[in-house]
């Protein structure tokens, strides 16, 4: 089995590094923000943190902290913090193709096989996660921290520590660490702090006298096949730097219908293109009669090899539009062979194309054409709409969606006013200078 | 399954259009495409002050900022001093930075070691209103 690299790249203090980005007087001020609904603290910059200011902690108890430290209090601006999210992932995009977005202000790149995805050597893994982090910043003006290790846990451990210590500036590659070396910084993890083990498995581990991530990695063999769960044991040997947990890839959205491939040569001509593309488009349109849905929405997308630095980039989408919802072959070729003569540029080594499929209908909610197209654009809406939710839900969480209409009823005067403006979402609201 | 999709055939069909998709296919300019180089590292911020007048940066223009450029000498960037924001031109001399106005009714600064000083963003486009 070929060893498994990983880096976790972990964003500081998210919230307040957003409010940051775009307040230039509070660089250095205690800063925190505040949950919506009940007025709890969701983050702390370091010198709020330094305050003694818990994770959780009511912001009705720091009323006199906060006057007394002058500390900056924001309500949550999730528009503002989903788009700055969008913009740290796709920053990130640049160094792997494989990524998984695990939360807001967290994920994973695969870097195994890096030296092959780069034509630029790669020999200082921390060097190259110093590049991450500084091309982070400039980009965005978001600080991450980013672990590096041959397993996720492992990663998840690596950027415990790096926050813990400044030595690392930011930057910890524990596999560039001996064993000896690695155990002495596991046996400063506390148990409770091991990625995977709640707080019930904490206790449990510690009644057996396994207080550290040190001694979760070396229970005996015998031990965890008779106590631990299948999940347990695989943390164990995530520990020992044998990688069980791959990246879970962005699934499309549920309503969609992917076909796309990396070609197993560059393509540089037009007609091979259309070829692949018709391919795709046929598959997809298969695969659409499967699951007896129909579409109205298909985009092609064509691109280059985006790390190979020296040659010249391009990628591009077109999107179309079907008037009415199909799944006849014909009809889906003639669109996408549309879309890509749109998009199709000269002179290009092509790497990777694609076809997907989105606003798919089940046929069971398409009427005959009783009512005609009224009947059908009717249907149409309702699969848009459904789209719009969907897609909402998943970015946001339905806690987001309460908290937007609980944001024109806001009483609380200590929420009052302390929502920023929507920086990178409304016109109207840009940062002035 | 075929006869089962049979009926998604007859929807499109009956509805009696020709498929629309052909007349799609053109797509129309995007000034994105135009003054976004780095999506992920472009902001727009609004001018207030008339501070860059002769560079035709007038209050109320938004300014296109693209963060993933790195500053180089006489670039116009918006910059972090001292805790705010600023739009000025960025002069490099053997000796240090400056930040020059485009107006002369303002001075230069000459940011010392003493300022916190940071660039924000360099500006690439104006976007300025003529009516």
């Amino acid at each position: 089995m070929s060893e498994k690299l990983f880096a976790l790249i972990d964003c500081n203090n998210f919230y307040v590094s957003c409010e940051r980005v775009f307040h230039a007087a509070i660089q250095h001020t205690p800063t925190i923000v505040l949950s919506n609904n009940d007025g709890c603290v969701v983050a702390r910059s370091a010198e709020a943190k330094r305050l003694g200011i818990r994770m959780g902690q009511p912001a009705f108890e720091l009323e006199s902290l906060i006057r007394q430290h002058h500390i900056q209090v924001f309500s949550s601006n999730y528009s503002l913090y989903a788009d700055l999210s969008k913009r740290v992932m796709s920053v990130l995009d640049q160094f792997s193709p494989r990524k998984e977005c695990y939360s807001i202000d967290e994920a994973w790149l695969d870097l195994t096989d890096l030296h092959d995805l780069h034509d630029l050597p790669i020999d200082d893994l921390t060097e190259f996660g110093r590049t991450i982090k500084a091309t982070v910043l400039q980009c965005t003006g978001i600080p991450v921290s980013v672990g590096i290790a041959s397993t996720k846990s492992l990663t998840k451990i690596a950027n415990e520590l790096v926050k813990r210590d400044p030595q690392y500036q930011g930057v910890l590659d524990l596999t560039a660490l001996s064993e000896r070396q690695l155990d002495a910084l596991l046996v400063q993890v506390d148990i409770h702090d091991v990625w995977g083990i709640g707080p019930k498995y904490a206790l449990f581990l510690e009644n057996y006298g396994i207080t550290t991530a040190r001694a979760l990695k070396y229970a005996d063999e015998k031990w965890i096949r008779r106590y631990l769960t299948v999940t347990g044991a695989r943390i164990v040997f995530e520990l020992r730097g044998i990688s069980c947990l791959p990246l879970e890839l962005e699934r499309p959205p549920k309503q969609a219908i992917m076909c796309a491939k990396t070609f197993g040569r560059e393509i540089t001509r037009y007609d091979e293109m259309r070829e692949a593309i018709s391919t795709y488009t046929a598959r997809a349109a298969e695969k659409l009669r499967e699951q007896e849905s129909l579409t109205s929405r298909l985009t092609v997308f064509i691109r280059t090899n985006t790390f190979k630095k020296q040659q010249e980039q391009y990628n591009n989408a077109f999107t179309v539009e079907f008037e009415h919802p199909t799944a006849f072959t014909p009809d889906l070729v003639q669109g996408a062979l549309g879309g890509l003569e749109a998009i199709y540029k000269e002179g290009y080594r092509y790497y990777k194309a694609g076809v997907s499929l989105t606003r798919i209908t089940p046929p069971r909610m398409v009427q005959p054409d009783l009512f005609g197209e009224f009947s059908l654009l009717q249907h149409s809406r309702q699969a848009r709409l459904m789209f719009i939710v969907d897609a909402l839900n998943r970015i946001y969480g339905h806690d987001t969606l309460f908290f937007a209409v609980q944001g024109w009823e806001r009483s609380w005067k200590m929420r009052q006013g302390k929502l920023s403006q929507h920086f990178t979402t409304r016109w109207d609201e840009l940062l002035t200078i | 399954m075929r006869a089962r999709s049979l009926p998604l055939f007859a929807c499109a069909v009956a509805a009696g259009f020709p498929s629309p998709a052909d007349d799609y296919v053109e797509s129309a300019l995007d000034l994105n495409e135009l003054v976004m180089a780095h999506a992920e590292a472009t902001f727009y911020v609004r001018v207030s002050g008339d501070s860059m007048r002769d560079a035709s940066i007038w209050p109320g223009d938004i300014l296109v900022v693209d963060r993933a450029l790195s500053a180089r000498h006489l670039d116009i960037v918006v910059a972090l001093l001292d805790g705010a924001f600023t739009v000025k031109r960025l002069y490099q001399h053997r000796t240090g930075l400056s930040l020059v106005p485009a107006n002369p009714a303002y001075a230069p600064i000459r940011v010392t070691e003493t300022m916190q000083f940071q660039v924000w963003g360099v500006v690439t486009y104006c976007i300025h209103r003529v009516r």
